[in-house]
């Protein structure tokens, strides 16, 4: 499902196997078990990359999962919506660097998952980043518009991931200012750069809870959705 | 004064003669009404396309009929009431169950410019008429929520500035480029009116839920949506 190594100051989040990576209940319970051990073991230097393996990097909540309840799908709509908001929360609050690398498709919660790091690389030729709620008749959560919000500067930009449907290319999510790069025309690519950008950030021996607390300095109205206040006590190297 | 039809999908309201289209309280209510018909009628898959015949998209508020009232006072009361009842229209824009797109036949200034922005999509011309904010040269404050949609759909510090602290008379090419409108690409009023029904049909032949779409929009907005008094309701009902 999920799988956390080390490689020097590098944790390596990994979304395993060849599915579509939907956030079940148990899935989201494991990501944020791993953050939670990286965040526990992190020291100066430390640098998240998270990725996934074959054509998704995640196509968002186990719709399937709730559509199997009968009656009770919104219910459970409701609990992976609600379980969700905790991984994203970690993520802003993790003391280190964050670098998602998208080795495929990325949609709804999984483009939220994505979109939580402080950086975004995607490949060049393959994979799309897709808001469907709008194309199902889902609502976005509120969290989710925020986040929009904090990290997609244009009005522009933000209607046409949240309100057009649209399928956005790699070329296209960089123009848009919701990528930072999609110049890799492989998944291995992608991984290369960010391990790349991983260790010139791990060089800089930064102080993590420093790098956290004005990471969230940036984004106070969704810190505040999701429960996350930003400390601001550190010693500085001066 | 203005004018609601239905073509198809579409609904098309447009703002008549070849006046100024400035926003008297007459014209405001009627607007209003038009919105509230069209929400009232609306289904999966409508849209709205707004736009205007002759040079002027809106030039903002009626200012020489606040003059008329006679004293500073008046006119300033007159000023507000107009200020106020806006409000209502912008949310209406907001809330409206369907994608929105202003098609600017000409110039949009002020609250004629506010009406534009509160559409999810804006196209103009590439040959004539100018985006203007002429409330910096004039010496007028800038209604709250003014800015706020200002702030809410454009993006960049260097836009909002260009757009509300520098007078400019902001033309197409140069719009496109801050983030202000979708397109400038068109050389006649038709060329714009027609982009704004393809782009119209090819929205409509989603067939969204208008509700789902319109609580997606606000979400967007929020700070805007709590000055106007507008809330996010999230009841639907998913095609899981």
């Amino acid at each position: 499902m999920c799988t956390l190594e080390k490689r020097g100051d590098l944790f390596l989040l990994t979304l395993t196997g060849e599915d579509e990576h939907r956030f079940h209940p148990d899935t989201i319970a494991s990501v944020l078990s791993l953050l939670e051990q990286a965040k526990s073991q992190s020291t100066k230097g430390s640098v998240l990359i998270t990725t996934g393996h074959g054509k998704f990097f995640s196509n968002g909540f186990d719709l399937a999962w709730a559509q199997s309840a009968g009656h009770g799908a919104i219910e459970r709509m409701h609990q992976m919506v609600k379980s969700f908001k905790p991984v994203l929360a970690a993520l802003l609050d993790l003391p280190m660097p964050t670098i998602a690398a998208l080795n495929g498709h990325a949609a709804a919660s999984g483009l939220m998952f994505a979109l939580s790091h402080d950086y975004v690389f995607m490949r060049k030729d393959r994979g799309v980043l897709y808001m469907s709620e709008v194309d199902i008749g889902l609502p976005v959560p509120d969290y989710f518009s925020a986040l929009v919000v904090a990290k997609v500067g244009s009005g522009i930009a933000r209607r046409e991931l949240l309100l057009s449907g649209k399928k956005l290319k790699g070329e296209e999510a960089v123009a848009l200012g919701i990528v930072d790069s999609a110049a890799h025309d492989s998944a291995e690519g992608v991984v290369e750069a960010t391990v790349s950008l991983g260790e010139s950030l791990a060089a800089k021996k930064w102080n993590g809870e420093v790098y956290a607390s004005i990471r969230k300095s940036l984004y106070p109205e969704l810190c505040r959705m999701v429960n996350l206040t930003a400390n601001n006590l550190a010693t500085h190297n001066l | 004064m203005c004018t609601l039809e239905k073509r198809g999908d579409l609904f098309l309201l447009t703002l008549t003669g070849d006046g100024e289209h400035r926003f008297h309280p007459d014209t405001i209510a009627t607007i209003l009404s038009l919105l509230e018909q069209a929400k009232s009628q609306s289904t999966r898959g409508s849209i709205l396309i707004t736009t205007a015949n002759g040079k002027f998209f809106s030039n903002g508020f009626d200012l020489a009929w606040a003059q008329t009232a006679g004293s500073i006072t008046g006119a300033a009361n007159r000023l507000h009431q107009m200020v106020e009842s806006l409000k209502p229209v912008v949310a209406a824009l907001l809330d409206l169950p369907m994608p929105t797109i202003a098609a600017l036949n000409g110039h949009a200034a002020a609250a004629g410019l506010m009406l534009a922005l509160s559409h999810d999509y804006v196209f103009m011309r590439k040959d004539r008429g100018v985006l203007y904010m002429s409330e910096v040269d004039i010496g007028l404050s800038m209604p709250d929520y003014f800015s706020a949609l200002v702030r809410a759909k454009i993006g960049t510090s260097a836009a909002r500035r260009e757009l509300l602290l520098s007078g400019k008379k902001i033309r197409g090419e140069e719009a496109v480029g801050l983030g202000i409108v979708d397109s400038a690409a068109y050389d006649s009023e038709e060329g714009v009116v027609q982009a704004s029904v393809r782009l119209g049909e090819k929205l409509a032949a989603k067939k969204w839920s208008g509700e789902v779409y319109a609580s997606i929009r606000k979400s967007l907005y929020p700070e805007l949506c709590g000055i106007l008094g507008l809330e996010a309701r999230v009841f639907a009902t998913p095609k899981l």
